[in-house]
């Protein structure tokens, strides 16, 4: 208001006084950040159409101004020109602050094909949208395997959750666009709600080095970010169709952006995704077929001393559960195991039948930022999630089709974040988290809560900061503490109550006895303490070596404190544990990179050290009138990985090139002295690569994908009873399957429609030669193969 | 003028944001409440299998019984025979099978007779102490077996175990003779009685 007045009161002098050409302007440039002059700005004076340049001191001088208005264009290298006006009535003084990082710059408008780092020393790989838009019609666990290191850890082919050196679910964190998703991630059939056509690049952090997102990090952490903010005014946007034969599938999928140079944007991005029974080799998987859509909305406005944004996203997957992979009791998985093959085997459908499950996420976000000069930047961030899961189950009469797990999981988080970055050699981070979640377990299903009525609150705050020592050695350190309090209402049959001890523990939590079952209320608080740094050298232009330590703490999730019940795909009863405490992990890393013209490689080594290591372990068999179940219980352990990643990339010629991709790792129980279970193999990746711009861009590449036969694993064989054949049998549940060799095929040409649209098209062979094999790391292993032959064909149309 | 649209602008934003806030914290006072979640009590549990055989011409009824009232919880089913069976004598068998988690005990038999099709009984014995036969069929003529036959040889002792399979492939070989070897499926009851035939 104050500004109108001043404007109003300053034009009323403009027309009352005659033309008076004697004032002058005095003009001081300065640096937003740390308030140091800025020398050699130009400064266009467009009254009078001509040029002068600040001094050294950063000042500047323009005389025998008339009053009225004057229009200045300043301008420096590196900066983001500013336009500035003012109203000249008498002589001036004026300070005008431009922004004199590049690097803070980019954030803002970032180019075409650079790269954001979220980290400085930890190890970090970006993928970038070239690459991710080749899994359009995949999962975000198919695509991050581009990374050396990353695995995946499957329930079939489509529930595919990422794994990072040998650990996966509550032990990896996943931002979406900065907002860490809450999806029930700690289920190992519960595949991260992530439409991976809403991302234009992601980075994979191993170890927990970016405290800012978290302390649990035990894994690592992947960062998913949204398609950049260009500060233009342009309409840009793309369309992908697939298809693909094996599933008989279609997707679709088209983004559309629309940047402003004034800062505004808008983002819409829809896909739709449908397959049909997946085959194996030899067979129909019957009942593998799947659903997706996802929706998302990101707009808002981006300018350098401020801007807000709102994000949106639905996604929604219906996913088809190998229909052979539901069995009765232990007779059933031995008997499946021996047959070698599926025991239902039908006609190709695109039906999803049951078991299956669907799960609906929807992500808002808003956020505000503001930067201060000589200070710093100020982020506000609210998000809300909420994560709906049915799993349906096959059951009989009347509830038939009713889910035989429904649980609502809403998560309200509201973060403050502080950047100062005033002094070039060091920034700081600080900042407060603090969220509510509460997780509602419908008692409508007619089954046993396998996850009980929660409410969980946590508190966060943590400090980072970075120091570029010199123009070759940057340090890192951060801490952080956690507080998570876990306060549920959770029903135990009596039995069980008494069976795990919990009456002599836990008699004071029971708040209603019914006889047959207790109603409980078990009031978790964890205090969690974390902390991480690194350091960075370069060694020459072309190779850096880098060393990074952390320590994360990890409370245990609601499955490990909570789970109670069966679990048909494995014909176990899980059982958590209400005495566990928290895991903690201490990981050494250290990594080389060398970098030059037609050779790239980059070399991982990793130790993590985790006490009281949380892990799912068989303790016995329950007899029950279904027959006999092996019972799997949470325990804790030391356990300790360690392992290499290596990523290589040789350009023999401009067209020929080769990368290959090894991880090596190792997984051990260091209390009961053996492997720990779920370690990937070794495994190698080799590809060679022709690229030849003169022939519409073409580019093929042959890839061979060696997985070796893990040979370290726990023996959780058990022998049990099988009454029907009056013989006793050993269930052998822990014999990884044999190595497996695939060679997969790709190849893309482009065309150029018009000036601005752009069309790729893609063909690729996965699985050549129809190869039969089972992995390890798929829970559904013991029913039936892994994929056959799967030909797909693309379409990117790039507008 | 950048300078009062600049702050304009961050007005707005705030009103926003503040809007935003003010929404989140609504839809989160509306969902917390303090009120205990009610029970389940579990529909589709079978707790108990009672297998009631009659002698054909009159003798000693005998009953084979599992019950489980924890149902997957970790005390193991028990197991009650009545008696021992007579020697070469043919019983007229029913199985009864109830969900006792509920009171009254809700019958399961009906849900079992609707979907007869879905559902299959297989009988087996040890130490040929007992042939079974098929009395009652679904409507594509495979066997049911909520009604059976029980035919006991010599004297002897060994056990009689009763499946029930839910989804059966009753077509493939053998089935619908009784043997389970291919009938996949999920074994819904499983329950092995040890008897003495004297």
């Amino acid at each position: 208001m104050k500004y109108y007045i001043l404007c109003i009161v300053v034009s009323l002098f403009g027309i009352s006084n005659a033309q008076d050409c004697s004032l002058t302007l005095l003009g001081e440039i300065t640096d937003f950040h740390d308030n140091t002059p800025i020398a050699s700005a130009n400064i266009y004076i467009k009254n009078f159409d001509r040029y002068i340049v600040s001094d050294l001191d950063g000042k500047f001088k323009i005389e025998n101004l008339c009053k009225g208005e004057l229009t200045l264009v300043i301008s420096h290298v590196g900066c983001e020109t500013k336009t500035v006006t003012y109203n000249i009535v008498s002589d001036v003084y004026k300070s005008i602050v431009l922004e004199h990082h590049i690097e803070e710059l980019n954030e803002v408008s970032i180019k075409g094909n650079s790269t954001k780092k979220e980290t400085k020393t930890a190890q970090e790989t970006v993928i970038k949208a070239k690459t991710l838009d080749r899994y359009s019609s995949l999962n975000l666990g198919d695509a991050l395997k581009e990374v050396s290191g990353v695995s995946s850890i499957n329930t079939g082919n489509s529930i595919v959750k990422p794994m990072i050196n040998g650990m996966h679910s509550s032990r990896l964190l996943i931002l979406n666009n900065n907002v860490r998703l809450q999806d029930q991630e700690w289920g190992i059939e519960h595949a991260p709600n992530i439409d991976i056509n809403s991302a234009e690049q992601i980075s994979v952090i191993k170890g927990s080095g970016t405290l800012a997102y978290g302390g649990d990090a035990i894994g690592g952490i992947i960062v998913i970010n949204p398609s950049n903010i260009r500060l233009k005014d342009t309409i840009y946007g793309k369309t992908i169709l697939g298809g693909q034969t094996n599933g008989r599938g279609y997707s679709i999928t088209t983004n559309f952006n629309s940047n402003f140079s004034s800062g505004w944007f808008a983002n819409v991005q829809a896909s739709l995704r449908k397959n049909g029974d997946f085959e194996a080799p030899d067979y129909i998987l019957t009942n593998t077929g799947n659903a997706s859509k996802g929706v998302s909305f990101h707009g808002g406005k981006k300018k350098f001393e401020s801007g807000f944004e709102l994000f949106y996203s639905y996604v929604n997957n219906e996913i088809g559960i190998l229909r052979a992979s539901h069995i009765g009791n232990i007779s059933d998985l031995v008997s499946a195991i021996n047959t070698q093959q599926p025991l239902v085997v039908d006609d190709f459908s695109y039906d999803i039948n049951f078991p299956k499950q669907e799960v609906t996420h929807h992500l808002l976000k808003a956020s505000y930022y503001q930067r201060f000069k000589n200070f710093g930047k100020l982020t506000l961030q609210y998000d809300y999630q909420n994560n709906q899961r049915f799993e349906f189950d096959v059951r009989v009469g009347d509830d038939r089709n009713k889910p035989a797990l429904d649980l609502t999981l809403q998560t309200h988080t509201v973060t403050a974040d502080v950047i100062l970055d005033a002094k070039s050699i060091y920034k700081l981070n600080f900042g407060v988290l603090g969220r509510y979640q509460d997780n509602f377990a419908n008692p409508d299903t007619g089954v046993r809560r396998l996850i009980p009525d929660y409410q969980r609150y946590d508190f966060g705050t943590y400090i980072t900061s970075e120091w570029d020592i010199n123009d070759r050695l940057t340090l890192d350190a951060g801490i952080r503490y956690d507080f998570n309090r876990i306060d549920a209402k959770k029903f135990y049959q009596t039995s069980r109550w008494e069976e795990r001890g919990y009456d002599e523990d836990f008699g004071s939590i029971i708040i209603e006895d019914l006889g047959t079952q207790l109603l409980t209320n078990p009031v978790f608080n964890f205090h969690n303490f974390s902390f991480a740094s690194g350091i960075k050298y370069d060694l020459n232009d072309n190779s850096f070596i880098s060393a990074n330590y952390a320590l994360a703490s990890r409370p245990p999730n609601p499955s490990e404190l909570f789970s109670d019940g069966l679990h048909h795909s494995a014909a176990r009863i899980e059982l958590g544990d209400l005495r566990l405490d928290q895991e903690l992990s201490n990981r050494l890393s250290a990594s080389y990179s060398y970098e030059k013209n037609d050779l790239n490689a980059l070399i991982e080594v990793f130790y993590n050290n985790i006490t009281d290591f949380m892990y799912l372990q068989p303790t016995g068999i329950e007899q029950t009138i279904r027959g006999a179940f092996p019972v799997w219980s949470y325990q804790q352990t030391n356990a300790a990985l360690y392992g290499i990643d290596l990523s290589l990339n040789y350009k023999f010629t401009k067209a020929l090139g080769f990368t290959n991709k090894s991880s090596f790792i190792k997984g051990d129980d260091l209390k009961n002295d053996t492997a720990l279970i779920d370690i990937p193999a070794f495994n190698t990746m080799n590809e060679i690569r022709y690229v030849n711009p003169k022939w519409n861009n073409f580019s093929t590449s042959l890839k061979s994908e060696w997985v070796f036969e893990q040979t370290r694993f726990p023996d959780y064989n058990f022998e049990t009873f099988i009454a029907t054949t009056n013989e006793t049998v050993l269930v052998d549940i822990s014999t990884p399957p044999p190595a497996y060799h695939l060679l997969h095929l790709y190849s893309s040409v482009d065309f150029d429609i018009t000036k601005h649209t752009k069309l790729n098209v893609a063909l690729s062979i996965n699985n050549i030669f129809d190869t039969n094999y089972r992995s390890y790391l798929n829970r559904l292993r013991y029913f039936a193969d892994d994929l056959g032959r799967n030909v797909m064909l693309q379409l990117q149309l790039n507008y | 003028m950048i300078i009062k649209n600049l702050k304009l602008e961050t007005m707005k934003t705030i009103k926003i944001l503040a809007f935003v806030l003010c929404s989140a914290v609504l839809i989160t006072s509306c969902s917390n409440d303090d009120d205990n979640p009610p029970p389940v009590n579990e529909e589709e549990v079978i707790t108990t299998l009672t297998a009631t055989l009659m002698p054909v011409g009159g003798g000693t009824e005998i009953t084979l019984q599992t019950r489980d009232l924890d149902g997957d919880g970790p005390n193991a089913p028990v197991i009650t025979v009545s008696g021992p069976l007579a020697a070469g004598t043919t019983y007229n068998g029913s199985l009864e099978i109830l969900n006792e988690t509920e009171t009254p005990a809700e019958p399961v038999n009906p849900e079992i007779q609707g979907e007869d099709d879905e559902h299959q009984f297989f009988f087996q014995a040890t130490n040929s102490i007992a042939t079974f036969t098929y009395v009652d069929f679904d409507g594509d003529g495979n066997p049911l077996g909520l009604e059976f036959t029980l035919t006991t040889g010599a004297a002897g002792s060994g056990n009689i175990t009763i499946t029930l399979r839910h989804e059966p492939m009753k077509d493939a070989a053998g089935v619908s003779d009784g043997d389970i070897t291919n009938a996949g499926g999920e074994t819904d009851i499983e329950g092995t009685f040890p008897v003495t035939v004297q």
